[in-house]
């Protein structure tokens, strides 16, 4: 009965499979047509209008502004951090074998396993044990803390393929420990670390709730959103930084995707 | 002549001199001793994560047996179990049973939304097709969290599509008869715990279809068709085949799904009711009560309630579909 030519779905299948994505997709969609409806006071639809002078609106918000430059820098210096961190520690486990070495991995899962709000508390309660007053700086150690992870996981999975050989090969040629690095290791580890790199980048632009117990008056661009969800003061904005926002998180993930493909592990599947 | 200009290649030596000088020097006592450059790669990472992290977790914890002068409001740094006392007053039990009630359900329901798409993927998708459903479960996954909250109060607005879309369908005394209902109506959908749902089963979704995607891709095709071939219908094929063997993704899915859910506080506070979960109380208790005693004792359910989940997880092998 049935062909060799690989098996086709059953249509229920299909059609619950279809309907799955979009139901995951739809909603983002949504975004892009509300950043063009000409109704101030509403989520009305259909949009009475369509119009595209709420991107001048936005353009000229110093608000939004700043929130963008602030929410880049953190996320520019956590990704810092984290690449450095993660890879150190990608690097220690995979290459050999010690004791504690399993925990050295739960440590590094543990701030994104457990809930934000959980992160988020500690951290408040320590800064205010310690009394460290809430800076630019304390937003980034927050951020820091859960973005090594992601370069963790995707440094781990490039040095699993990369085969230590290599690396004594070098050596004997004779090149120092140095030189390895740079001409042997880094080169191979390179397109792992962009990727997590930018995914890392795409997890600070995009936190929220460590943001919120981390943060005194700076406004990362997730705080303003929230803000403006709360207490909506002026919906075509938001709107329109919505949709800003989709796209620049996007953009990251296909790139780091595209970058990682060939790999068994592929970048971004354990946000 | 043109000898000449090969010869120092070809006397070059074949073996380099040492670099010298300090970085030499360390590199030759980094080679001698792995141990040292060991302790030295783990060093950051462990400070960083050791001291900023779980240095703060265990402070929070500690202050859990603290208790709060009601009436000074002072924080009494004296070992108690008051707190925890305090946390089992009827009020605080409702929270933390409605949480658990919604983090089951959402994670039953994410797992029937992702399982036929995980299957798919996993069984049917070749080559492009494969990619673009990669590519269609990473992109929400990514997705900005409070865009995708935003998403849906313009979806779930009085004014907004659904209500339109139910309209044009004459099925909107479907939603009226719905929201009528205790608990899971309200006012209108993004005033509703049913509303609170639908988002968390959204925003949660991807966590489910990418570990039972992977536990599917380990099924191997022919075992479906042999059930098949042994005279099951598909309903026997997938209860006795296809569930048994997709259980462990399902399982390491909803550990994401509840722990997500149990310590979210910006969704019900957006999209739901008035009545407070988990999230929103510790949120509470450490702002505006600032209570941090009740506020460390509250964070302390989500994390037995995940110890226990991630036990029994481990024990039906879930982490291997991760």
């Amino acid at each position: 009965m049935r062909s060799d030519r690989g098996p086709s779905a059953p249509i229920g299948l299909k059609l619950a499979a279809t309907g799955g994505l979009l139901f995951l997709h739809l909603p983002i969609l949504l975004i892009f047509v509300y950043a063009f409806t000409t109704e101030e006071k509403s989520f009305v639809w259909p949009p009475p209008g369509l119009t595209t002078q709420w991107f001048a609106v936005t353009w000229n918000r110093p608000d939004v502004w700043q929130a963008l430059s602030l929410s880049v820098r953190v996320a520019a210096i956590s990704t810092a951090i984290a690449l450095v961190l993660g890879t150190l520690c990608a690097a220690a486990v995979s290459r050999t074998k010690f004791f504690g070495r399993e925990t050295i991995s739960l440590l590094v899962i543990l701030p994104i396993a457990l809930p934000g709000i959980i992160t988020g508390i500690a951290l408040r309660s320590a800064f205010a044990l310690a009394e460290i007053p809430f800076s630019f700086w304390t937003v980034v150690l927050g951020h820091a803390t859960f973005c090594v992870v992601v370069v963790y996981n995707n440094a781990v999975a490039r040095f699993r393929r990369t085969s230590g050989s290599m690396i004594e090969a070098s050596m004997d040629l004779g090149a120092d420990g140095f030189q390895t690095f740079r001409h042997v290791v880094l080169p191979n580890i390179a397109t792992a670390l962009l990727a997590g790199g930018m995914l890392a980048f795409a997890l600070s632009f995009d936190e929220v709730i460590v943001t919120t117990f981390t943060a005194g008056q700076q406004q990362t661009v997730p705080i303003w959103m929230l803000e403006e969800l709360i207490r909506p003061r002026q919906r075509p904005v938001t709107n329109v930084v919505a949709m800003v926002v989709v796209l620049v998180t996007l953009l990251p993930i296909l790139a780091a995707y595209y970058l990682t493909r060939d790999g068994d592990q592929i970048a971004g599947s354990g946000k | 002549m043109s000898l000449d200009a090969a010869m120092p290649r070809a006397t070059a030596p074949a073996i380099l001199p040492g670099s010298g000088g300090v970085r030499g020097a360390l590199s030759d006592i980094f080679w001698r001793r792995p141990q040292l450059l060991l302790l030295l790669m783990l060093l950051p990472p462990v400070l960083w994560l050791g001291i900023v992290y779980i240095g703060s977790l265990v402070a929070l914890l500690l202050q859990s047996f603290f208790s709060i002068d009601e009436f000074s409001g002072l924080i009494n740094r004296q070992f108690t179990l008051k707190t925890y006392g305090d946390l089992l007053q009827a009020a605080n039990l409702d929270i933390i049973l409605r949480t658990v009630t919604m983090a089951a359900l959402v994670t039953l329901a994410s797992a029937v939304i992702a399982f036929p798409i995980a299957y798919y993927a996993a069984r049917y998708a070749r080559g492009r097709w494969k990619a673009l459903f990669y590519l269609g479960v990473m992109l929400p996954l990514w997705s900005s969290y409070l865009v995708k909250i935003y998403a849906w109060k313009l979806i779930l607005a009085k004014e907004g599509i659904l209500t339109w879309l139910l309209a044009k369908l004459h099925l909107l005394w479907l939603l009226d008869a719905w929201l009528s209902l205790p608990i899971v109506g309200g006012n209108s959908l993004s005033v509703s715990s049913t509303g609170t749902f639908i988002v968390f089963v959204y925003v949660w979704l991807p966590f489910m279809i990418l570990p039972v995607q992977a536990a599917l891709e380990r099924v191997p095709g022919n075992l479906v068709e042999a059930s098949s071939d042994l005279g099951a219908s598909p309903g026997q094929t997938f209860r006795n085949v296809l569930f048994p063997l997709a259980l462990p993704g399902i399982v390491a899915g909803s550990i994401f799904t509840f722990s997500l859910t149990l310590g979210d506080y910006i969704i019900p506070q957006i999209i739901g009711t008035s009545r407070l979960f988990i999230g929103q109380a510790v949120y509470s208790q450490q702002g505006t009560a600032g209570n941090i005693p009740l506020a460390a004792a509250f964070t302390v359910v989500p994390i037995v309630i995940m110890g226990f989940y991630l036990w029994g997880a481990k024990r039906m092998g879930a982490f291997d579909a991760l």
